[in-house]
């Protein structure tokens, strides 16, 4: 006890040692010692090494400065190299469309030697890939558009399918998506794998539980043949679940303190901050439906109902110049939406690998 | 010694991030004790009010047929329906024409996949590396995806015809003899190099965001270690870029079936043999009504495919755990 007491009142007294270039504090009067630089004297050696190594540090640094623009020239290369062969399949399309028949049979005549425009038409042995017509016309666009109903026919069609099915879809998917993404339990999780893997299966796996299906509810051979497997396709609902996912829950928990039911979070919170997905997944989904061709070659057997991309592979062999053609109108639609919301899709698609499922 | 330390850091980085969330998910879970039971049956029973629509339909059009699809698998033919056994699978599986199908289809991924993963990688690395334009250029790569396939059919037969262009090209410029491409061994060249031009654009925006996601701390701690760029790629940016490497490398798989649409409409139902997919298989068969035979192998198919799948998801959650925390 005693000793305790005495520890604890006891103060230790301790030393520090002053830093051995301090020491002149402790000398009363003192000043401090000011170290004078002496001039260093270089001889010549001296003075030639660091010349030498001054030089290779130079040379070094620029060695590195031209590797790095050389890599810049390099990617640049690759770059170009692949952005041509990735746009040449695009433009010449583009430009063989304002080609008048027979240049284009002239052209292509060896490919294509059914060519309807008579035996006058001189035809090449080999082909002539042209970038730019020799007369600019607009005579496709006008037999396409004016004289041949049909092909504005089916591309009505193909509109009337892909319009409703991107807006059915992404309507039931971001209700879906809002279900799987908030309040997972076990069961939702299995749902959501199954969805996936659904999401996955190559089409000629469904075939034949569409058609059974599409004859079961009487809509076979009708357009809501495409429609309805359209409309709940789960392809959005994985998209999108992956969307919500991303938003803080602590949001969600402010809004439901505030007294907001789940509709109104659903249609106030989630809907507006997701508007960036909503984008980017209507793009996908889009180009999914532009380009089907095997759901309308299975479960429509009128051929008045198929849209565009079934029947332009049919008149390829035929009427090649009004291909062209017709192939750049295709084209339009999808290039717009393209251009419209490309940072959009860009995002779309970076959300799709983040997160897993 | 470099690469030593560089994990290290690489581990105290993750050690740090995995605490901070360990800490959030702890919080998380008291302020979930706070929320009444019942309030959460009733907020779960709306949130599955939600999901109803989609449900209903996904198994209307996706789920119950598929068990039909099974059944039939099984019978001797939908009129009879005679319980076969495995004998639809096993004359199947002893089918030629099956297995060349099986084989090229298996064959195509096997190329395809890989090539677009490395190739649509280089292509992000390279455009990550500050090059000027690079936005130019992510559109340019990035277009091909939106070009309708009658559209590029079209343009791909002027292309690879016995009379066309790249024949031209190699014949004139390189002294090559001419192929008939699409109607010799050769023709999955030519669906390979088309799946490429269509989808390297979709794989390498999914790599840019994963190479931006690498922190930029770690690149720059390795800098000043003076690790070179090999170093660096291999001993950080893999890290970060498996879970990527999987994802991509998935849709590929996915796409690579999906490629069927372009090679049917260039070819039609029965094209050259080293292009006969298992696609075609199962379309003919439909079209000649033997849904027996096609219901075994769209299950075989479907095995395959949900195995893949599995495998791929599997090395991804490993993969990437010690880079995303789970």
């Amino acid at each position: 006890m005693i000793r305790q007491k005495v520890a604890g009142k006891a103060y230790k007294e301790c030393i520090v040692k002053r830093a051995p270039e301090n020491a002149w504090r402790d000398i009363p009067g003192a000043h401090e010692e000011v170290v004078k630089e002496e001039k260093k004297t270089y001889t010549k050696a001296q003075i030639r090494k660091e010349i030498k190594m001054y030089r290779s540090y130079v040379k070094s640094h620029k060695r590195k400065e031209r590797i790095d623009i050389a890599g810049k020239i390099i990617g640049m290369l690759i770059c170009g190299m692949f952005a041509f062969l990735f746009l040449t399949p695009i433009v010449l399309t583009f430009t063989n469309s304002f080609m008048s028949p027979s240049e284009i049979s002239s052209n292509y005549g060896a490919i294509f030697s059914t060519t309807s425009s008579g035996g006058k038409v001189y035809i090449s042995k080999m082909v002539n890939l042209k970038f730019i017509p020799d007369i600019v016309t607009f005579h496709q666009y006008f037999t396409a558009l004016l004289k041949s109903p049909a092909y504005l026919y089916k591309f009505w069609n193909s509109m009337i399918y892909v319009i409703p099915i991107v807006i059915f879809q992404l309507l039931i998917a971001s209700l879906a998506s809002y279900g799987f993404a908030r309040y997972t339990g076990v069961i939702k999780k299995i749902i959501f794998f199954l969805y996936i893997i659904i999401m996955m299966m190559p089409y000629q796996v469904t075939l034949v539980p569409n058609f059974l299906v599409s004859q079961f509810l009487h809509i076979y051979d009708t357009r809501f043949a495409i429609w309805l497997p359209g409309f709940f396709s789960p392809f959005a609902v994985y998209l999108f679940t992956k969307f919500i996912r991303r938003i803080p829950e602590s949001l969600f928990e402010a809004a439901r303190i505030d007294g907001a039911g789940e509709w109104q979070i659903f249609s106030k919170i989630c809907m507006p901050l997701c508007k960036g997905g909503l984008v980017s997944v209507a793009i996908l989904i889009f180009i999914d439906y532009w380009n089907m061709v095997e759901q309308p070659l299975i479960l429509l057997t009128n051929e008045e109902l198929h849209p565009l991309s079934v029947f332009l592979s049919k008149i390829n062999s035929g009427e090649i110049s009004l291909a062209f053609a017709i192939a750049v109108i295709y084209m339009v639609p999808p290039l717009l939406v393209f251009m419209y919301g490309e940072e959009y899709l860009v995002e779309g698609i970076t959300y799709q690998g983040g997160t897993k499922g | 010694m470099k690469r030593k330390n560089l994990k290290s850091l690489d581990k105290i980085l993750f050690e740090n991030s995995r605490r901070k969330i360990e800490e959030e998910h702890q919080t998380h879970i008291v302020n979930n004790h706070h929320v009444n039971t019942q309030k959460k049956i009733k907020q779960r029973i709306i949130s599955w009010i939600f999901l109803l629509p989609s449900l209903i339909g996904v198994l209307l059009f996706f789920g119950a047929p598929f068990a039909v699809v099974i059944y039939y698998s099984f019978i001797s033919n939908p009129i009879q329906h005679l319980f076969v056994g495995t004998a639809n699978y096993y004359w199947v599986l002893r089918n030629a024409a099956f297995r060349m199908a099986a084989f090229n289809t298996l064959r195509f991924s096997a190329i395809a996949v890989p090539l677009a993963v490395v190739l649509s990688l280089m292509l992000a690395m390279v455009l990550e590396s500050s090059i000027p334009g690079k936005s130019a250029f992510r559109s340019m790569f990035l277009s091909p995806m939106m070009v309708p396939i009658a559209s590029v059919v079209l343009i791909w037969q002027v292309l690879f015809h016995y009379n066309g262009l790249t024949n031209r090209v190699l014949n004139v410029a390189l002294g090559f003899t001419k192929i008939d491409w699409l109607k010799s061994k050769y023709a999955p060249i030519v669906i390979v190099i088309l799946f490429l031009w269509k989808n390297l654009g979709y794989n390498m925006i999914l790599f840019m965001a994963a190479l931006s996601s690498v922190p930029v701390e770690l690149l720059e701690a390795a800098r000043l270690e003076k690790a070179n760029r090999w170093q660096i790629f291999w001993s950080i940016k893999i890290h970060y870029l498996a879970s990527t490497i999987m994802f991509v490398s998935l849709m590929s798989l996915i796409n690579s079936f999906k490629t069927f649409r372009e090679i049917y409409l260039m070819t039609g139902g029965y094209p050259y043999e080293s292009l006969y997919m298992l696609q075609h298989y199962m379309n003919n068969k439909f079209n000649k009504l033997d849904y027996q035979d096609l219901s075994a192998a769209a299950i075989l198919m479907a095995g395959v495919v949900i195995v893949v799948v599995a495998v791929l998801f599997y090395i991804e959650g490993r993969v990437g755990k010690d880079v995303e925390n789970g």
